[in-house]
């Protein structure tokens, strides 16, 4: 499977648009993360626990895409965006979506 | 009594924020500088299509990074935010977190042998706090399209 943020891909033609997939996922923070990045706040820098956490839940909304995208026969996902939304305090919302289409 | 604590557990908070935040920002800006001159190899562009030429393979790469800013800078940029205006504090943290996020891309890129990422997006989400007086951290992220030579 081709994920790309293009809209064409260089060299090779597209042969049938099959719309829009999206993936997404609800993640919230975990307490002792929390409390370890309220401490960090003091001295501030990089939280590397919410890093890795926004990573891993992006990484989820992107394999969840994917399989939508196998699921309608696509073998690529082109013009892909992200997205991220605040839900509730402490909870945040990934969404990746792109259009499904399949190259020759 | 009470009140006594309080202040000096404010000043404290705020001398060691001071300090360490400043430290902090020196050492990151320093590694940045040092990263920026070994990723120059990798270009990036924010073209919507790569160049016709040496069409190979492609991969989505990312870069990302949660900072927040230290207790001294929050306690000057809410007093500054008073009066309005530029808010140096915040300029330096963005800026830092922006130019990490791009460098990381950039290592992904290279790592599957890319030279070039094309259609660069950037995105910049504030995570809230649990409850409103705890302080949040801003995420900032950076994507695009690693084309490698065939």
């Amino acid at each position: 499977m081709l994920i790309s943020n293009l809209e064409i891909v260089p060299g090779r033609r597209i042969v049938k648009h099959l719309g829009l997939v999206q993936g997404s996922t609800v993640r919230s923070k975990h307490v002792g993360k929390d409390i370890m990045a309220g401490l960090k706040n003091i001295v501030g820098g990089e939280l590397k626990g919410y890093t890795d956490l926004l990573k891993e839940a992006r990484q989820e909304a992107t394999d969840r895409m994917v399989q939508q995208a196998q699921g309608v026969g696509a073998n690529a996902v082109l013009n892909v965006r992200f997205s991220t939304s605040s839900i509730t305090q402490g909870a945040a919302e990934m969404l990746a979506y792109g259009t499904a289409v399949v190259l020759e | 009594m009470g009140e006594f604590l309080d202040l000096i557990v404010f000043l404290v908070l705020m001398v060691v924020g001071y300090v360490a935040g400043r430290i902090a920002e020196r050492r990151h800006y320093r590694s940045i500088l040092e990263r920026e001159k070994q990723m120059a190899g990798v270009l990036v562009f924010s073209n919507r299509f790569p160049p016709l030429s040496g069409a190979g393979g492609q991969a989505l790469v990312a870069g990302s990074v949660v900072v927040s800013e230290d207790y001294f800078k929050r306690v000057v940029s809410s007093l500054q935010s008073v009066f309005g205006g530029r808010l140096r504090a915040y300029e330096s943290l963005l800026d830092r977190a922006r130019r990490e996020a791009v460098l990381r891309m950039k290592q992904e890129a290279s790592e599957q042998g890319a030279r070039m990422i094309v259609n660069v997006k950037f995105q910049t989400f504030s995570i809230p706090g649990r409850n409103p007086r705890s302080y949040g951290a801003v995420e900032v992220m950076a994507y695009g399209t690693a084309l490698t030579a065939r």
